[in-house]
């Protein structure tokens, strides 16, 4: 294994264990401040929505079969299916697109 | 306190199904930016998250610096610990200190979301055999896709490129479609994470991150605050 590789590893682990463990071992009260309760609320979707776009679009060898599964992506998820589902719908449309193009 | 245990391990099964699909997306993304299988696996036995590792990778590939993971690490992550306060106020009382910082480790959006939902109590034991659960799919699928990634045909492996994004749009679309405040907030940070990559373009990925998603966040609560009286907590 690269030696630089296992650096970044542990720094990633360590940050993400200490995010979980410090409120869940220690915090026992509840926030009380409404504007921070509210970032902390929004704050997963904007992470998410700012990973996914542009992105998803330089997911797959091109940006047709990319669009499609994103498309399909987006059609599936807006009527509720499972995370998995919509996931594997995706995935299964890039490849069908790119058997075309 | 068995009996705990494997019923975590039951109600966990679901979970480790969809991680083994999700992570193998995870496997072939981390060998394209250019781990080897025993690192890709690593990553996931010890970080035990989605976007947060696909983040991850990308930061090593583009030889980003240490300070830049750890933050972008926590943007990504800082959820869990909302997740974790959350299931904090419905712990059993067997539920030591050492028990705490151990369970921390497996508070993923998908055990918290069962875990929230548990009327009963939370053991321990539970969680350690959900985690178990979870863990296991999670790794298995990162080291299949990394190993095996590279046999699929490229065709293949290229569509399995937006796997986890596919899961991405699943946990961000219903709620936006629910709730206008969440909608503006994911427009906002998409449209902000579109001016980064094609105007600002000299933000690194991992940085314009955090900025979109903070000030997308940032914004939406201060125009939709949530409701002043917060959900009632749990009893203990």
């Amino acid at each position: 294994m690269n030696p630089t590789t296992l650096i970044y590893i542990a720094v990633m682990a360590g940050v993400t264990y200490l995010i979980r463990m410090l409120p869940f071992a220690f915090f026992t009260k509840k926030i009380e401040n409404r504007y921070v309760r509210s970032f902390l609320h929004y704050i997963p979707y904007a992470v998410l929505s700012a990973m996914t776009i542009p992105a998803i679009f330089y997911s797959t060898d091109s940006p047709v079969t990319a669009a499609v599964g994103t498309a399909v992506a987006v059609v599936m998820a807006y009527f509720d299916l499972p995370l998995i589902a919509v996931a594997l719908a995706a995935s299964a449309a890039a490849f069908i697109a790119g058997l075309f193009i | 306190m068995k009996k705990e245990f494997t019923q975590g391990m039951r109600h966990g099964i679901p979970i480790m199904l969809g991680y083994l699909s999700v992570s193998f997306g995870f496997g072939i993304k981390a060998v394209r930016a250019g781990l080897n299988t025993w690192e890709a696996s690593l990553t996931s036995l010890t970080n035990l998250t989605s976007a947060g590792q696909a983040a991850g990778v990308e930061i090593i590939a583009a030889g980003g610096t240490l300070l830049e993971m750890a933050l972008v690490q926590l943007i990504i992550n800082i959820r869990y610990s909302l997740m974790a306060l959350t299931l904090s106020q419905k712990l059993d009382r067997s539920f030591t200190l050492p028990h705490r910082m151990l369970a921390a480790y497996g508070i993923t959006d998908e055990i918290f979301a069962l875990c929230a939902a548990r009327v009963k109590p939370l053991t321990p034991a539970y969680m350690y055999g959900m985690t178990l659960s979870a863990t296991f799919g999670w790794v298995l699928g990162t080291a299949l896709g990394a190993a095996a990634g590279q046999l699929l045909p490229a065709s293949l492996s290229n569509a399995m490129g937006i796997l986890l994004y596919g899961m991405f749009l699943a946990i961000i679309i219903p709620p936006a479609r629910k709730e206008r405040s969440v909608l503006f907030a994911v427009i906002i940070a998409a449209l902000m994470s579109l001016i980064c990559k094609y105007l600002l373009t000299f933000i690194s990925e991992g940085f314009a991150v955090i900025i979109c998603s903070v000030l997308g966040a940032a914004l939406t609560a201060a125009i939709f605050p949530l409701p002043d009286d917060a959900p009632a907590k749990e009893a203990r």
